[in-house]
């Protein structure tokens, strides 16, 4: 039997990887890879736990989360497009103009 | 009669804001003429004022408009020309004409020409606003005013260079027109509080109604009020203990002290204490008191007098001692002969300074009486006409000190304050003594100006023109005597004598003893070459010379140990503790500052690792605190 605590340990999985891929990665395309699978982690919780209380709230928020993640995308992979033309490489450590 | 009165008030200021347009510019002869013109204006419609208010015996008021409205409290911005302020009006505004024409001529080389009148005049408005106010704000307003005058004035040759009090007593005008403005605002506190005492248990401060309810409250109440409103004259009219800022406000040019430091300013102690005269009469102990003081002071400050050798700070001391005199009349209760003795007083002392200021300017400023001698050759009119004055500051019939200055020893004798006559009394022989010690030196004998070099001359004609009034007021002003009673004794209370016939004669005849004596002896010792040279090593002499060491007294036992406490709470408490605290926080955040710096590296990298920790500080929070269901 499939219970919610299944679902929630998934879920906190694939956040923790997608944590990790945001931490480690330098590649900006793989960092927007990890932040989709984030956003669908929380996805699923989100399904489980409406399933689970009958409440279709979780369900309707999580196709909030897809729709504005499409977008997201969308936008942020047309800034990426520009910012490889002009530079020829999309490495996190290279995206610096200003100093601290 | 309003018009008048507003003239009156406002034709000065007028004259003080014109000359002021001209403030910084080279000299301009017109802002003398102007503001001399404007101030006739005014001297004029206080006299309308006067014959106005004499014949009608209506007392003029004006409201010009609210000031402070607050709550219960409501003071207006109002006037009044009654018996006692219409007097002070005629007596400020005619000195002030006079002193302002003189000062044409005795400013005219001075650079600071148009500014000098714009003080002038700025002082005889703040003057008039004092007595003609209907309230005791109003007067604070007028009070203060003067003070600030008298601060721009003593100082206003500000560039001169301090010197040690061996060499010049008052050190610098600028130290002296300091001196003179903290010590008036000791003074100034004292007649503060008496305002918030009078305000706080009658809840105005219109002089109708607080004189009106005075006799309602607790004798203890009253007291208290006339011994603060009294601190406060003291400031004003320099009694002991405040009296060193005068001889220092010496200081300033001649006209002001002739004008500000003589005739009107000084006297506004004494017109305090005569306006407050219901509260006085309720507290014949505090009277006394203020007589005593007085008495104190026309002794102390005419034996200063007697052995100084500046010009003008002997004609200082003996207004000290004159103003004592006043204090005694109205300390008394005969407030009718202490205005009488401040009228006169403010034209024949007027009139010594400005002859002072006529001998200083043939001898470009040196006030040294004994390197002077024989200018009466010279300068024949300024010699006659300080001989006038110092003839009415002795007391002689029939010049106009002799009226007013015996009908106070008389109230001393006839209220029975035996001791007070006789300390009146020989303060009139120090008083006849110094006069003539002055005129002997500089105006007869041998001709010791001729050793240091000066080459004297007589003033100009309008200068002596200016002093001709006074010297003929100084003459005539005594035989005002029964008018002046009769006026002013309609507002203020009679003062009965109980002495007559005889013994009036008599004690006329002792004072103009003394007095002729005084004389007799100045004339006598220094047509001769007047004291040995072993004079001045006694202890008296010394004691004398140097005011009884009281400037030396208050500078180490005020001066110095304020300064230093200043100095220890400068450094040791606000450098070190107030500073110090400051300084460490904003090093703190400075620091933090500058080490939370690297965070903001620009690498998205490193930022998103920041942003993790931060989540996960918060997660960790969320666990540990959330409430437990």
């Amino acid at each position: 039997m499939i219970t919610l605590t299944h679902y929630l340990v998934l879920a906190a999985i694939l956040f923790s990887i997608a944590l990790v891929g945001i931490l480690r990665r330098k590649n900006l395309l793989m960092l927007f890879f990890a932040t989709e699978i984030a956003l669908n982690a929380v996805n699923i919780a989100f399904a489980a736990i409406s399933k689970y209380y009958g409440d279709l709230t979780g369900q309707l928020f999580a196709f909030f989360i897809i729709a504005i993640a499409a977008s997201e995308v969308a936008v942020g992979l047309g800034l990426l497009i520009i910012w490889y033309k002009r530079r020829g490489n999309i490495d996190l450590d290279t995206l610096q103009s200003m100093k601290g | 009669m309003e018009k008048y009165l507003l003239t009156t008030l406002f034709a000065p200021l007028v004259g003080s804001l014109f000359a002021a347009l001209f403030g910084m510019k080279p000299k301009k002869l017109i802002t003398g003429i102007v503001t001399s013109l404007l101030l006739f204006a005014s001297f004029v419609s206080a006299v309308i004022l006067l014959f106005h208010v004499a014949s009608t015996d209506e007392i003029v008021r004006v409201k010009l408009f609210d000031w402070i409205t607050v709550g219960s409290l409501n003071i207006p911005f109002g006037f009044v020309a009654d018996h006692v302020s219409v007097i002070m009006m005629v007596t400020v505004t005619l000195v002030s004409t006079l002193v302002h024409i003189y000062s044409i001529g005795y400013m005219e080389h001075d650079e600071g020409f148009n500014r000098f009148f714009s003080y002038l005049s700025a002082f005889v408005f703040s003057m008039l606003v004092l007595v003609m106010s209907d309230n005791f704000a109003g007067l604070f307003i007028g009070w203060e005013g003067v003070g600030l005058c008298s601060w721009l004035l003593i100082g206003f040759w500000y560039h001169k260079k301090d010197e040690t009090r061996d060499v010049n007593p008052s050190i610098s005008p600028s130290w002296a027109a300091n001196e003179a403005f903290i010590m008036n605002r000791i003074a100034d506190l004292g007649m503060l509080l008496g305002l918030f005492l009078i305000y706080w248990n009658v809840g105005s401060l219109q002089y109708d109604v607080v004189f009106a309810h005075v006799d309602m409250f607790n004798i203890s109440v009253i007291t208290l009020m006339g011994i603060f409103l009294f601190i406060g004259a003291m400031g004003k009219s320099a009694q002991f203990p405040l009296h060193t800022w005068l001889a220092d406000a010496m200081e300033g040019p001649t006209p002001v002290s002739a004008l500000i430091h003589a005739a009107t300013m000084v006297t506004a102690g004494v017109y305090l204490v005569i306006r407050a005269f219901p509260i006085y009469s309720q507290i014949p102990d505090v009277g006394l008191f203020i007589a005593s003081l007085g008495a104190f002071v026309a002794v102390f400050a005419a034996s200063m007098a007697l052995v100084n050798t500046d010009l003008k700070r002997i004609i200082a001391y003996s207004t000290l001692s004159q103003l004592g005199y006043m204090f005694v009349a109205a300390g008394l209760g005969a407030y009718w002969v202490g205005l009488f003795h401040l009228m006169t007083h403010a034209f024949f002392k007027a009139l010594l300074f400005l002859g002072a200021g006529n001998v200083m300017h043939a001898m470009h400023d040196e006030l040294n009486i004994f390197k002077m001698g024989g200018l009466g050759k010279v300068m024949k009119w300024t010699a006659v006409m300080m001989i006038i004055a110092s003839l009415a500051l002795a007391g002689i019939y029939p010049f106009a000190g002799f009226f007013s200055k015996d009908k106070i020893l008389e109230v001393a004798f006839d209220t029975h304050h035996y001791i007070l006559w006789f300390m009146l009394w020989v303060g009139a022989g120090m008083t006849a003594f110094y006069s003539f010690r002055l005129i002997m030196l500089v105006f007869f004998g041998e001709e010791r100006y001729k050793k240091y070099g000066f080459h004297p001359h007589e003033a100009h004609w309008y200068m002596l023109a200016a002093m001709a009034p006074l010297a003929i007021l100084a003459i005539v002003a005594g035989f005002f005597e029964h008018s002046f009673e009769e006026f002013v004794t309609r507002f203020l209370p009679e003062f009965h004598f109980h002495t007559h016939g005889i013994a009036v004669v008599a004690l006329i005849g002792l004072t103009t003893l003394i007095a002729l004596s005084g004389i007799a002896l100045a004339v006598y010792k220094y047509s001769r070459g007047g004291f040995s040279e072993k004079w001045k090593e006694t202890f008296i002499y010394k004691l004398l010379y140097n005011q009884y060491y009281i400037p030396v007294i208050y500078e180490k036992v005020f001066t110095k140990p304020y300064a230093e406490l200043s100095r220890i709470a400068w450094k040791e408490l606000d450098l070190r503790v107030v500073d110090a605290t400051v300084d460490f926080i904003a090093g703190i955040i400075y620091k933090s500052g500058f080490a939370g710096r690297v965070v903001q590296s620009g690498n998205l990298s490193k930022m998103l690792r920041w942003m993790v920790i931060g989540l996960l500080i918060l997660l960790v929070l969320v666990v540990l605190y959330s409430p437990v269901r």
